[in-house]
C-alpha cells in the first residue's frame, strides 16, 4: 500500500502538515464508519477497510522517521532493524558519551547541564534529519542505503531525546 | 387520499422521513433513554414520570421485573435481586468472586467460563440481565415514540476493555435493539455540551454517581476525541454522603446503639433528603421516628455538611491529580470541566472542583442525564436525521492490544490511544517441522507480563500446510472497529491458504449462542419468532434495496459496465422476490448474495469519492 497515492501526495520526505491533516479530514468524512450506520454490510465493510488505512497512513506521513521508512519500503529497500549493525564507531562512541552525561544530571539534578546537552541532541538531530532529507532526494541505491542507516541512528537519538524531555518534566514538577 | 411524494431527480426516491434513534446510558446504578425530538435532545419518562430506570433486575418462577418495582426485592428477595449487573460485565466467575466476594447471588459452579446466576426463572448470565434493562427502555421509548426504534448509542465507560465491550453489545443484540455505536461515557457528556462543535482543547469529566467516581481527560483537536487518561473510584460516590450524615446524626442525637434495618433506611432516606436539600439552601431539618414512636430531630447547615464530605472530595481531587499526571498535562491545560452523576449536585463538590481547576465547571446539563443525551445527539446524527451535520467523532483505542510470547511477556500489537477502526498485521513461522497448528494468545492491557493483562481469547490457527520450520508465514490481521472491538483474521502467506480461526471465549458468548438467547428472550410462541425474524430481514432487505438503488441512480452508469450493473439488479430482483415470501434464512442468505455481488462497486464508489474529493471536486463545491 503506497500512503502518499492515498493521500493523492508526492511521495517526498519534505511535507505539509497543514496539508496532510486537512487532507486527513476530508478523508475522515468520506470514509468514517459512522457515515456508513445505516448503510448496507458491504459498504460498511469497505468503508471500516478504507478508514483503517487512512488512520495508518496518517500515523505513518506525520511522523518524518516513519515517512522515511514507508518511502524506504517503496523504493524496495528493507530495513533490518533486528540486526542494526552500527558500522559508525563514531556515532557510537558520542552515544556513550551522552547517555553518561545523561546518568550524570539525574544524579547530580544539574538542570543547567540538563539544558545543555538537550540542546546538543536537538541540534545533532535536525543535522541528521538534514542528511536524511539529502539521502533520499538523491533516491540512488548507495543513497538510500544510506538513509536506512541515518533512520536508525534517529532511533536512537530520538530515544534520548525523549528521555532527556521526561528528566526535564520530573525536575520542573519537583521545584 | 394519499399525497404523491416526488423527489428531485438525483435525489433518492425515498421521501425524507425522520428516523427514531435513541441514546441509552447503561449505568450501573441508573439508566436512561434520551432522544432527540423538535431538534431538542431530552430524556424519555416511563408511565409514572420518572426518568430514571434503576439498573435492578428481579428474577421469580412467575416473572422478570425490572426498575424500581425490582428493587422493592432486593432486600427480601437479595439472591434473586440482581443488581448493578455492570460491574460483573465481561468478567470471569473467579473474577467477579475475587472483586466482590460478598455478592448474594448463587454463581453455577461448574465451568470457569461465562458466569451463571441461578435463579427461579433458571440460569441467568450478565449480559441477558442487562438485556433485560435494555429491553424496558426500547419498550419505553417505543410506547413514548409510538414507533420502532432504528438503532441506538449505548454508553459504555471510557476504560471498558474489548470483553466488556463486547458483552453490551451481545446485550444490546438479545434486547432486539440495532446498534449503531458504542460511545464512550465521558465522551457523550462532553457531546451535550456541544463541546465537539470547538476547535480545540482538553475536557475533563468528573464523574461523581451513588457509588463510583470516574475522572476522564479527553483531547479535542480537529474533531478527533482521544481519552488521554482515565481514573477513578469504584467504591466511593454520593452513598458515601448518605452515610456520613447518618453517622454525624447518630452521635449527634445520641441515638441508642442497635438500630433496625427499616430504622437504618429511615435515617439513609432521611439524610439523602437532606443532602438533597443542601443544595438549594444552607440548613436543613433531619428527622427520624423509631419503632418506638421517639422522634429525634436536629438541624444539620451546609457548613457542617462540608466538613462532613471534605475529606471524601479530597480523595476524588487527588485521583484527578493523578489523572492530569497520566496524562501529561497541567490543571492549567484544561478548558473545560463537565460534571456528570447526581452526587455533582453537591454544591461543596461543584465549589472545590472548581477550585481546583481554577474554572467553573460546566453544570447547566442535568448531571443524571448528561451522558444519555450526548448518547441522543450522536443517535440522531448516526441514524441520518441531520445529513448536513459533519460532526465526527473519532475515538481511539482504550487499552493496547498485544499477544502472548516467549516468557509470558505480552508484545504490544496496537498501541492505546490508536485512532479507531485500525488494522494491523502480525506474522508468524512456525518452529518445527510439518507444524500445522498454532495457538495465538491475545491480551489487553498496559502491563509487559501476560498474568497482568486482560485475557480476550485464544486462537487455534490450524489447517497450516506442513512445510518445513520456519517456512510457513501466518500472517494474522488485527482489526478493531468504531466500537474498538477486535476481531481476528488470519492466512498462510506462501500458499494463500486461509488458516481457520477457532475462537475460545474466555467469557464471552459465541455468535450461536447469541441468537440462542434472543430467541429463547422471546417469550411469545414460536410463531411470533417467526414473524419477527422474517419482518427483521425484510426490514433489512428494503434497507440494502434503498441504498443500493440510490447508488446506482448516483454512480452505475459511470463506474459499472452493463453486464456488472445487470448482475446487481439481478441480484436485488432475486433478493426482493425472496423477500416477498416467508423464509428469514433465504432472505438473509439473499442479501449476503447482493451484499457480495456490490463489494466491488462499493469500493469503486469510496476510491471515486476519495479521489473526487482530494482533487478538490467535492460534490458540494460543483
Amino acid at each position: 500500500m503506497n500512503y502518499f497515492e492515498l493521500y493523492d501526495l508526492a511521495p517526498g520526505f519534505e511535507l505539509d502538515l497543514a496539508d496532510l491533516s486537512a487532507r486527513y479530514q476530508r478523508l475522515q468524512q468520506l470514509t468514517h464508519p459512522d457515515k456508513f450506520a445505516t448503510a448496507s454490510d458491504a459498504q460498511k465493510r469497505v468503508a471500516m477497510q478504507k478508514n483503517a488505512q487512512i488512520n495508518d497512513a496518517f500515523q505513518v506521513l506525520k511522523s518524518p522517521l516513519l515517512r522515511a521508512e514507508h518511502m524506504l519500503m517503496l523504493r524496495g529497500i528493507e530495513l533490518r532493524h533486528d540486526q542494526t549493525t552500527m558500522q559508525d564507531g563514531g556515532f557510537l562512541m558520542q552515544q556513550m558519551e551522552w547517555r553518561e552525561q545523561l546518568d550524570d544530571i539525574r544524579a547530580s539534578r544539574d538542570s543547567h547541564a540538563l539544558e545543555l546537552l538537550q540542546d546538543e541532541v536537538t541540534a545533532e538531530l535536525k543535522r541528521r534529519h538534514q542528511l536524511l532529507a539529502e539521502f533520499l532526494h538523491d533516491n540512488t541505491q548507495d543513497s538510500n542505503q544510506r538513509a536506512g542507516a541515518e533512520i536508525a541512528k534517529l532511533k536512537f537519538l530520538v530515544k534520548l531525546n525523549t528521555q532527556l524531555d521526561d528528566l526535564y518534566d520530573q525536575f520542573s514538577e519537583d521545584l | 387520499m394519499a399525497f404523491l411524494q416526488i423527489a428531485e431527480p438525483g435525489q433518492s426516491a425515498v421521501p425524507h422521513q425522520r428516523k427514531l434513534a435513541v441514546g441509552i446510558d447503561l449505568g450501573t446504578t441508573n439508566s436512561l433513554v434520551a432522544t432527540v425530538r423538535s431538534g431538542q435532545a431530552d430524556t424519555l419518562a416511563d408511565a409514572k414520570g420518572f426518568h430514571l430506570l434503576p439498573s435492578v433486575v428481579h428474577y421469580s418462577d412467575e416473572r422478570v421485573e425490572v426498575g424500581r418495582l425490582a428493587r422493592e426485592q432486593a432486600s427480601m428477595d437479595p439472591a434473586n435481586t440482581i443488581s448493578s449487573v455492570k460491574r460483573l460485565m465481561g468478567r470471569s466467575v473467579s473474577d467477579i468472586k475475587s472483586r466482590y466476594p460478598d455478592l448474594p447471588y448463587r454463581f453455577c459452579t461448574s465451568s470457569e467460563t461465562m458466569p451463571g446466576i441461578i435463579t427461579p426463572a433458571g440460569k441467568v448470565n450478565p449480559i441477558q440481565v442487562s438485556a433485560e434493562i435494555l429491553k424496558a427502555l426500547k419498550l419505553r421509548a417505543e410506547m413514548t415514540l409510538g414507533d420502532e426504534l432504528t438503532g441506538v448509542v449505548v454508553t459504555v465507560p471510557a476504560y471498558f476493555d474489548d470483553a466488556q465491550r463486547q458483552a453490551t453489545k451481545d446485550a444490546i443484540r438479545i434486547a432486539g435493539l440495532k446498534l449503531l455505536r458504542l460511545l464512550n461515557e465521558p465522551t457523550a457528556a462532553a457531546i451535550a455540551y456541544g463541546l465537539d462543535s470547538g476547535e480545540e482543547g482538553i475536557i475533563a469529566v468528573y464523574d461523581l454517581g451513588g457509588g463510583t467516581f470516574d475522572i476522564s481527560v479527553l483531547r479535542l483537536s480537529k474533531g478527533v476525541f482521544e481519552v488521554m487518561a482515565t481514573g477513578g473510584d469504584t467504591a466511593l460516590g454520593g452513598d458515601d454522603f448518605d452515610q456520613r450524615i447518618a453517622n454525624w446524626f447518630i452521635s449527634e442525637q445520641n441515638l441508642p446503639t442497635g438500630l433496625s434495618a427499616s430504622e437504618r433506611r429511615r435515617l439513609l432516606d432521611a439524610a439523602k433528603a437532606a443532602k438533597e436539600a443542601l443544595s438549594s439552601q444552607t440548613e436543613t431539618n433531619l428527622q427520624l421516628t423509631l419503632d418506638d414512636g421517639t422522634t429525634y430531630s436536629g438541624e444539620l447547615t451546609a457548613l457542617q455538611f462540608n466538613d462532613l464530605i471534605g475529606d471524601l472530595i479530597k480523595q476524588t481531587l487527588k485521583t484527578c491529580r493523578r489523572a492530569l499526571k497520566d496524562a501529561g498535562i497541567d490543571k492549567e491545560d484544561i478548558s473545560n470541566v463537565v460534571m456528570v452523576g447526581g452526587s455533582t449536585r453537591t454544591l461543596a463538590v461543584r465549589e472545590q472542583v472548581g477550585t481546583f481547576f481554577a474554572k467553573t465547571p460546566l453544570t447547566s446539563i442535568d448531571p443524571d442525564k448528561v451522558v444519555a443525551i450526548g448518547a441522543a445527539l450522536q443517535a440522531d446524527i448516526l441514524v441520518g436525521n441531520k445529513p448536513e451535520s459533519d460532526m465526527l467523532l473519532l475515538d481511539v483505542l482504550p487499552l493496547s492490544l498485544g499477544l502472548e510470547t516467549m516468557g509470558g511477556l505480552v508484545e504490544k500489537i496496537i498501541p492505546r490511544n490508536t485512532t479507531i477502526p485500525v488494522a494491523r498485521a502480525q506474522e508468524f513461522t512456525t518452529f518445527k517441522d510439518g507444524q500445522t497448528a498454532m495457538m495465538v494468545h491475545v491480551l489487553q492491557g498496559e502491563r509487559e507480563l501476560v498474568q497482568d493483562c486482560r485475557s480476550l481469547a485464544r486462537f487455534n490457527l490450524t489447517d497450516i500446510p506442513p512445510m518445513v520450520a520456519g517456512a510457513a508465514h501466518i500472517r494474522v490481521t488485527f482489526q478493531v472497529d468504531a466500537d474498538g472491538l477486535l476481531s481476528v483474521t488470519a492466512m498462510e502467506k506462501s500458499t494463500g491458504v486461509q488458516a481457520s480461526i477457532e475462537v475460545k471465549p474466555a467469557y464471552g458468548l459465541s455468535d450461536d449462542e447469541v441468537t440462542r438467547m434472543l430467541q429463547s428472550s422471546i417469550q411469545h410462541a414460536k410463531d411470533d419468532m417467526h414473524a419477527r425474524m422474517l419482518r427483521e430481514q425484510q426490514v433489512e432487505a428494503d434497507r440494502v434495496r434503498e441504498s443500493l438503488q440510490a447508488a446506482l441512480n448516483a454512480d452505475g452508469d459511470a463506474l459499472l459496465d452493463s453486464d456488472e450493473r445487470l448482475a446487481i439488479e439481478a441480484a436485488i430482483d432475486a433478493m426482493m422476490q425472496t423477500a416477498a415470501g416467508d423464509d428469514p434464512g433465504a432472505i438473509e442468505k439473499a442479501i449476503e448474495q447482493v451484499d457480495a455481488i456490490s463489494q466491488a462497486f462499493a469500493q469503486r464508489r469510496m476510491d471515486r469519492s476519495i479521489r473526487q474529493a482530494l482533487a478538490g471536486h467535492t460534490v458540494d463545491e460543483l
